[in-house]
């Protein structure tokens, strides 16, 4: 293990730190005397402080430090938790995050945030706190002399000091052998120093019968010649002082030499007045117990294992292979057309079956709970506020949800720009809210759930409501829509998905990022996933993302298009449909429509698109696949059969081929042969824009939910 | 006839540090990540010296001084204190509740095995 890894290994633990940091904030707003909470807040700080300090991040030290000092106030119940220190704190945490990253990713923090808050926490502090300002260099004091630095014959490298003579007498108190030192090895340090002849005095030694094994008898006369000042000296003694009687005096004419300690210690001044021990950190088994079962944890974090992503993935390919090779053996024994062997078929399901349960065991490594995404939101939400001048509160439900690791690092853009979306355009200003009669603080809630193998996430707000008549206006303003469309409550919502689209009034430091709600929407959709939206005037927009489970196993139909297999996701149709012709209509000389339930749909051939057939099928043959896409709403997808409906192993083209536009990735059939997996939303693109006809009433929109 | 170390930290990135600074220096090193813990190694690990953190969730470096020093296993094994204060009233504090001495982080690795070697006889 290198100082470099273990550098990475610092980095990873600070990110766990200013999780429990996060988290231990949030609990002490709940409640700031659960002295647990503040202990594990203090602690937090202090091994970041710790681990900085190995690797020579003075500023994150010191603002650590700072940081840490307020913290201890609170510890020591000499501050009370007020709600501007709470919010300090908080700030405090977001800091020293920024400047964790900063650390690790070498660039400069922002300096001046830092010294805002540090002006701050020094505010909390008495002059007493602030005069040891915190550094690292002045601590190499408190080692011992390092006999390293020493030549091995006594002989100081270069220019010779004058030698000196010591004459120490030492008498050590029976806490002194209690406490682990051996005399014998403070003689052997000095013996590194020079010339020393020690004489033992016995004369306390008492009649055997009376001696006391616990007890010290036994004194020393040590004289030492060396070249060292005399601090040195007080160094090897540096940790038995106060345990052992000692007397250090420079032999010159029998002059006591003046005891000058070196700095930064109690010297032999008198000790202090014994300290009253309070009770240690460490809460009787009962009281933590009890603590924790109001928290709802069990003790301990439960036991882990780390383990490099890279061997988790391999071994999830090798499962997509244990997969396809079982359809394949499912596939070959059907062809061999056996008289009906019900062993042969029981096996293969059981094998099948114990395939399916090792490949979610294997996905479940991968799986992690939301919460740390969730807890960084929190700190979105305050900046959000402050830059807005708004009140805001974070909730969040079911943090405990588990999502595949790569999902939750992909969600975090498309999450903190909805966030801030929710407090800079959800929310409405304090006065607007009493004026209402809500509560002057808005309410961000983010909720994670599973329900029918996907997983749900929602950004919900308790503002006002999107402002249906000021969307579409600015959707007719920026030519997205053509004035006289009439379009559904839905689906003017689903406008803000629109490239190119933003409500605020006037750009805040928020908006203006350049980042839209469709390229939200486009992150999600590279997972796999879709998001939806829902809004009452007066109550609030909540935003729902609905994500596959895994990225690497789809169901799917498998179909053929163009004499070719190919495999459609089943999350994105709607329904399939055996069309009759008297639904289809010719639209212009090459568009068809079908009616389906008194609306008009756009048909599709999948083939035509994709340039594998150049001629139009007879309309009315194959089959059709409805599908909601987001450029061009319902549309019908025509292939020419659907085979099988299976889940396939999902592998993806960009990385072992190209890109190809439609496909979104591949996949292995049971026969071994490759089938391409289709994106809809981009077969539909490669269709040059079907033109808009207002005077057909568009179809109501209808969010499809798996 | 190697000198066994036991190192008591919550924070891995310092047990890391002591791990290859004491390795290095021929010590065999053993670690646990919190007091309760720490206890639990010393009896199995019989350490010829013990380091260990102040600050730790479920028992802290004072908590492991004390139990080492008189609990039913009293010891007399040199105990170490790692700390980042170097604050008198926390050294008194520890050496009356009986540690051997204390090293202050960031400790760079010739003082560490300097003052082992002096606590326990350890030759490099």
């Amino acid at each position: 293990m290198s100082r470099n890894s273990i550098r990475d290994t610092f980095f990873e633990e600070c990110e766990e730190l200013l999780e429990a940091l996060v988290e231990g904030l949030s609990s002490m707003e709940q409640d700031p005397d659960d002295m647990d909470v503040v202990n594990a807040v203090f602690r937090a700080v202090h091994s970041i402080k710790g681990g900085a300090g190995a690797f020579a991040l003075d500023r994150l030290v010191s603002f650590a430090h700072t940081f840490e000092t307020v913290m201890d106030k609170v510890r020591s119940q000499e501050l009370k938790v007020t709600e501007p220190l709470m919010h300090l704190f908080h700030r405090s945490g977001d800091q020293l995050a920024d400047l964790v990253e900063a650390a690790r990713d070498e660039r400069e923090p922002n300096a001046e945030s830092e010294a805002a808050i540090l002006k701050e926490l020094d505010g909390y502090l008495g002059e007493a706190d602030k005069d040891e300002s915190f550094s690292f260099d002045a601590v190499t004091l408190d080692f011992g002399a390092a006999p390293v630095e020493i030549a091995e014959d006594g002989d100081a490298d270069g220019e010779e000091a004058a030698l000196r003579s010591f004459h120490i007498r030492f008498k050590p108190s029976p806490a002194l052998y209690a406490n682990g030192h051996e005399p014998l090895l403070l003689f052997d340090a000095l013996a590194e120093l020079g010339e020393l002849r020690a004489t033992a005095d016995l004369s306390g030694l008492p009649e055997f019968d009376a001696f006391d094994p616990n007890g010290a008898v036994l004194a020393w006369t040590l004289r030492l010649e060396t070249s060292e000042p005399e601090t040195v000296l007080h160094e090897i003694f540096e940790f038995v002082e106060s345990l052992c009687e000692l007397d250090i005096r420079e032999h010159d004419g029998l002059k006591p030499s003046p005891l000058a300690p070196p700095p930064d210690l109690p010297g032999l001044a008198p000790p202090p007045a014994p300290l009253d021990f309070d009770e240690p950190a460490a809460a009787s088994d009962a009281a933590e117990l009890r603590a924790d079962a109001q928290r709802g944890e069990a003790r301990g974090p439960r036991p882990t294992l780390r383990v490099d992503l890279e061997r988790v993935d391999r071994l999830i390919n090798t499962v997509g292979e244990l997969i396809i090779n079982q359809a394949m053996i499912s596939q070959r024994i059907e062809e061999l057309e056996l008289p009906a062997v019900a062993h042969l078929t029981n096996e293969l399901e059981a094998y099948k079956l114990l395939a399916r349960d090792i490949q979610e065991g294997v996905m479940a490594i991968r799986a992690q709970p939301v919460k740390p995404l969730f807890q960084r939101m929190s700190r979105i939400v305050r900046e959000a506020a402050e830059a807005t001048g708004k009140k805001a509160r974070l909730v969040t439900v079911g943090d405990s949800t588990e999502v595949d690791k790569t999902v939750i690092e992909r969600l975090a853009d498309p999450l903190t720009h909805m966030v801030r979306n929710a407090v800079d355009h959800g929310l409405e200003k304090s006065d607007v809210r009493a004026a209402a009669g809500k509560e002057a603080i808005g309410t961000i809630r983010l909720s994670a759930s599973h329900r029918s193998g996907s997983v749900f996430i929602e950004i919900g707000d308790d503002g006002a409501g999107l402002n249906r008549a000021r969307i579409l206006e600015k959707a007719i303003e920026k030519g997205l829509v053509l004035p006289e469309a009439e379009l559904s409550e839905s689906e003017i919502d689903n406008l803000l998905f629109l490239p190119g689209f933003s409500t605020a009034s006037e750009v805040s430091n928020l908006s203006g990022r350049g980042v839209g709600m469709d390229v939200v929407k486009n992150a999600v959709a590279a997972l796999g996933g879709r998001v939806s939206i829902a809004s009452s005037p007066g109550a609030g927009t909540t935003f729902t993302i609905v994500l596959p489970l895994t990225l690497a196993v789809m169901d799917g139909f498998v179909i053929s298009v163009a004499d070719q297999t190919m495999v459609i996701p089943i999350a994105s149709i709607i329904e399939t449909i055996r069309p009759s012709q008297r639904d289809l209509h010719a639209v212009g000389t090459k568009g068809v429509v079908i009616l389906v339930r008194g609306a008009y749909v756009p048909v599709v051939d999948v083939a035509f698109n994709l340039g594998l057939a150049s001629a139009r099928k007879e309309a009315g043959e194959g089959v059709l696949l409805l599908v909601s896409t987001e450029s061009q709403g319902l549309t019908a997808l025509r292939v020419e059969a659907i085979h099988d409906q299976r889940q396939v192993v999902i592998k993806s083209l960009e990385s072992n081929y190209a890109a190809i536009p439609g496909v979104s990735a591949a996949t292995i059939l049971g026969d071994g042969k490759i089938a391409l997996i289709l994106d809809p939303e981009e077969v539909v693109k490669l269709q040059p824009a079907a033109p808009y006809f207002p005077a057909i009433t568009p179809p109501k929109l209808e969010l499809h939910h798996a | 006839m190697t000198t066994k170390v036991l190192a008591i930290d919550d924070s891995r990135t310092i047990r890391n540090l002591l791990r290859i600074s004491l390795e290095g220096a021929g010590f065999e090193f053993h670690s646990a990540c919190d007091g309760v813990e720490g206890v639990e190694q010393f009896a199995e690990v019989e350490p010829d010296v013990v380091i260990t953190d102040i600050n730790m969730p479920n028992m802290d470096g004072f908590g492991v001084i004390e139990t080492l020093r008189s609990g039913p296993n009293r010891t007399t094994v040199p105990i170490i204190v790692l700390t980042t204060e170097s604050g008198a009233d926390l050294k008194t504090r520890a050496r009356e509740a009986g540690a051997t001495g204390w090293i202050v982080k960031p400790f760079d690795d010739a003082s560490l095995v300097s003052v082992l070697r002096r606590l326990t006889g350890h030759m490099v």
